[in-house]
């Protein structure tokens, strides 16, 4: 029985954590008071995108979209809407640039630069639903490649659609499934790699629970060109419900037939498995999650020889990220031409981005490649907060670096991001204003490389131990003329000389922010500043006695009794007792605690 | 295994996990698979599960001990009944998550890595949940919490104390 | 699952639920939901119009609804919009009468004279 109206609640990870599945259950509650139940039906998407509006509802055939709903809101949004046809404007999205309201989710600023092919049926279709996935196409190209083309003209389309790597380093596709099935061997396997590290990228996470049977498919697809028999798809343990989707896809695809012994009745049988990480950075990188998925420690070794000679168990294995694999079945039902027209010269088809950090709209975003950063962070992004200045976006996580306005009009493809020394890495962008300071988020990155490298290789284990410890004393105010040439130096050869892809890329956020901002590492050194104010060791607290209240608050929270002052007697604080840790300026109702730096 | 002299105990979480290992024993490579299963039914991986699992996959202690300290997500040390994870994550942290937790150990008297007295509060910090878009973020056991600031800090602390 | 014939007949069915959220639905029908448009009936109105359009498997169509038109001497309204066609109007509907309208006017594509109250221009 079809119903007049499907009303998709977003269960992504940022509606679930703004309550979105007790809005689910209001809902179903009350259509079932109203006796609408045989009308309307509630389905569970995964991540529609825009995540700082969650938790978010989009009601079809209406194409309304709902913002911020809470249980309260839920009575009047089936009473007024979904009973009597009066959609709830209070709880409608706005534009932003003219204050109007928005009647259809696909006038939403948000959406309208976005070209969905990897994300189309997230947030649109119920991820637990293989009919819904069959609904819209799914397993089709399966049944293509398996009944009406061979191994090589499967590959040859891959080929032709210019498919490369999404998780980072951007190795042509087609090349990597080649090397694999030219390989003599009985057994070979085809690995996904879903081990998404980054902080900042969500865009995998957001596949696999959106659209799990899109990666099932794309990887029996790389199963059937390569000869492969068997899968494994190596989830990160902090991806839960991730987990828990993938099994249940896995289990009706093998119910059904896509996946197990004799595939739409041809010679090709493939089977998965779901292997869980257990919180290893390093397992990310190719021979590390290898051996993660063999049970060992997660440690990479030197290449050669590359997984598709030797991989798990020793057999040759084919292995692409979430993203790379989402791809396939498009380009297998719509022909690599099509994809080809898509994107830049170098590279083709779209990009998903996870957009984050001070910035309006925070979210996922899906551009064709050749879109500009300023389109992603402006256009779709909507900017800064009002009030700040974005002043620089990081690329591509711990390994990659950031960019700075001035080239921000640069399209978004492999080579021109790696020129600029920043990368694409997995797709995680980050928006910096006035309020990050360069140096500290360089250290930041830093503390994670260290503490997620593997110590196999002295460069790495070593090295940016010794890379850490230059910029921890910088951001503390003990830094020398000679630090920022001993970073550059450090950082150089790590990159030359590091065993695998974590140390080769872990110094790039530092060298990148000694490029681009060298200013600040030199105002840390010599002034004794942070204009961030961010630094701890370089800030100083006072209180502005025009604004002060004498009402003792900050005198009561200061941990070592720094301020002087009772009710009445405006404060004061006793600079050589003050260990600047902030919580006078926290806590002060009025405003009257200043933070300063570099000004003494 | 006899000369390290490590006693394992007869009970109802043995057997469980016994009986896990019993239906992957002809899975290969399953030692983080049952590591998993083992920190799920025990809380933590003290040195006597661990010698069990050596004997029942008959892989050296050092090799499963190896495993163990490689990987974050495993812990020799028994946690409280929350476990307090807060994003590390660049969004995150460019919203401060760095101060979220030093509302916590204010609040707590704890370190990171360390539980209270009570073991009812285990303090963490991870590498990204993937919610950047409700940055600061921290988890409680399974529940995520978005956008944290000192009186949130407060609320959530007080919430699992009234749950006692 | 045997060959892609099989794969499609599946896909077929499947697709009706998730017809709605196409974009290009043939005919869309409008029931007027207001409070005199509940009171005298639309409520039953809408229920058939998804009765009969289920049971014909009209996968095409889909059934909205709109508040009040203004028009209360004439509830149960009902529109029907179709593409480059002016929009019709039918007042005073009831469970027969729409039985009719999805006969004569959505598979058949001939309004019914009688129900009209007005053909609006676009």
């Amino acid at each position: 029985m079809a119903h007049r109206m499907n009303v998709l609640v977003c269960s992504g990870a940022s509606c679930i954590s703004n309550n979105s599945l007790k809005v689910k259950e209001a809902l179903l509650a009350e259509i079932e008071r109203l006796d609408l139940k045989r009308e309307i039906k509630v389905i569970e998407t995964g991540c529609m995108g825009p995540c700082q509006l969650g938790p978010v509802l989009l009601v079809y055939p209406d194409e309304t979209l709902y913002k911020k709903v809470q249980v309260a809101d839920v009575r009047e949004i089936v009473e007024q809407h979904f009973l009597k046809g009066r959609p709830v404007e209070r709880l409608m999205y706005k534009s932003p640039l003219t204050d109007e309201l928005v009647h259809k989710s696909r006038d939403v600023d948000y959406f309208k630069k976005q070209y969905k092919i990897v994300l189309a049926n997230c947030g649109s279709i119920d991820p637990e639903s293989l009919d819904e996935y069959i609904a819209v196409g799914g397993y089709e190209a399966l049944g293509k490649a398996l009944t009406e083309m061979n191994p090589d003209s499967v590959l040859d389309e891959i080929k032709i659609s210019g498919l490369r790597g999404r998780g980072g380093g951007g190795f042509p596709t087609h090349l990597k499934w080649m090397f694999t099935k030219n390989e003599k061997s009985k057994e070979k396997y085809v690995i996904c790699n879903a081990d998404e590290g980054d902080p900042g990228a969500f865009m995998d996470r957001s596949v696999i629970e959106g659209d799990p049977h899109t990666l099932i498919e794309g990887m029996a697809i790389a199963g059937y060109v390569v000869g492969a028999s068997k899968g494994y798809i190596y989830v990160r343990a902090e991806y839960p419900l991730a987990i828990e989707r993938l099994e249940k896809a896995i289990a009706q695809a093998k119910e059904t037939g896509f996946l197990g012994e004799n595939i739409f009745q041809t010679d090709f049988s493939f089977d998965l498995e779901v292997r869980v990480g257990a919180g290893a950075f390093v397992c990310g990188e190719e021979t590390a999650l290898i051996h993660s998925i063999e049970g060992k420690r997660g440690t990479p070794r030197p290449r050669p020889p590359y997984p598709s000679a030797s991989g798990v168990w020793g057999k040759p294995t084919v292995l692409n990220n979430v993203e790379t694999y989402a791809n396939v079945r498009h380009i297998i039902l719509n022909g690599g031409a099509w994809m080809a027209k898509i994107g830049t010269e170098t590279s083709k088809g779209t990009k998903v981005f996870a957009l984050s950090g001070t910035i309006k709209n925070t979210g996922l975003a899906e551009v064709p490649m050749g879109t500009t950063i300023r389109e992603l962070i402006y256009d779709i992004g909507g900017g800064a907060p009002e009030g700040h200045e974005i002043k620089a976006v990081q690329l591509g996580g711990p390994s990659g670096g950031c960019v700075t306005p001035e080239y921000f009009d640069t399209p978004i493809d492999y080579e021109s991001l790696t020129a600029l020394g920043a990368m694409m890495g997995s797709g995680g962008v980050i928006a910096m204003d006035e309020t990050a300071c360069m140096v500290n988020t360089a250290k930041f990155f830093l503390d994670f490389t260290c503490f997620e490298s593997c110590g196999k290789c002295v460069p790495c284990r070593v090295g940016l131990k010794q890379m850490y410890g230059i910029l921890d004393k910088i951001t503390k105010g003990e830094g020398e003329e000679e630090d920022i040439e001993a970073l550059e130096t450090l950082g150089k050869t790590i990159k030359a000389t590091a065993l695998c892809g974590l140390g080769q890329t872990a110094p790039n956020p530092v060298l990148s922010t000694i490029k681009f901002f060298r200013h600040e590492y030199e105002e840390h050194i010599f002034e004794k500043k942070c204009r961030a104010l961010v630094c701890k060791d370089l800030i100083s607290y006072e209180i502005n006695k025009d604004a002060c209240k004498a009402c003792t608050l900050c005198a009561q929270k200061c941990p070592v009794d720094a301020i002087k002052g009772e009710r009445g007697v405006v404060h004061e604080i006793q600079q050589e007792k003050c260990i600047s840790c902030g919580n006078c300026y926290d806590v002060c109702p009025f405003g009257a605690v200043m933070r300063l730096s570099g000004e003494n | 295994m006899e000369a390290l002299k490590i006693h394992i105990p007869d009970n109802e979480q043995y057997r469980e996990l016994g009986a896990y290992i019993e239906s992957v024993r002809n899975m290969p490579g399953p030692l983080i698979n049952v590591l998993h299963k083992a920190q799920g039914i025990f809380g933590y991986l003290p040195m006597e599960v661990q010698a069990f699992i050596s004997r029942e996959l008959d892989i050296p202690l050092s090799t499963v001990y190896g495993v163990v300290t490689f990987y974050n997500f495993f812990s020799m040390t028994p946690r409280g009944k929350y476990v307090i994870n807060v994003c590390m994550g660049t969004a995150c942290y460019v919203k401060g998550a760095g101060k979220v937790v030093d509302y916590f150990k204010d609040e707590l008297k704890v370190g990171e890595g360390e539980t209270t007295e009570d073991n009812l509060f285990t303090l963490t910090t991870a590498r990204c949940f993937g919610a950047c878009g409700l940055a600061p973020v921290l988890m409680v056991n399974e529940d995520v919490y978005g956008h944290v600031d000192r009186k949130k800090v407060t609320e959530i602390l007080k919430k699992y104390r009234s749950l006692g | 699952m045997k060959n892609l014939e099989e794969l499609r007949k599946l896909r077929e069915k499947a697709q009706k639920e998730i017809q709605l959220r196409s974009k290009d639905a043939r005919i869309k029908v409008v029931v007027g939901m207001g409070t005199s448009g509940i009171a005298a009936g639309a409520r039953e109105v809408l229920k058939t119009f998804i009765n009969e359009i289920n049971q014909k498997n009209l996968t095409d169509v889909i059934v909205t609804q709109t508040g009040e038109k203004g028009m209360s001497s004439m509830e149960p309204i009902v529109e029907i919009h179709e593409e480059k066609k002016p929009v019709i109007v039918y007042g005073d509907m009831n469970p027969s009468k729409v039985k009719k309208v999805v006969e004569e006017h959505i598979v058949n594509g001939k309004a019914v004279d009688d129900y009209l109250i007005s053909m609006e221009e676009k």
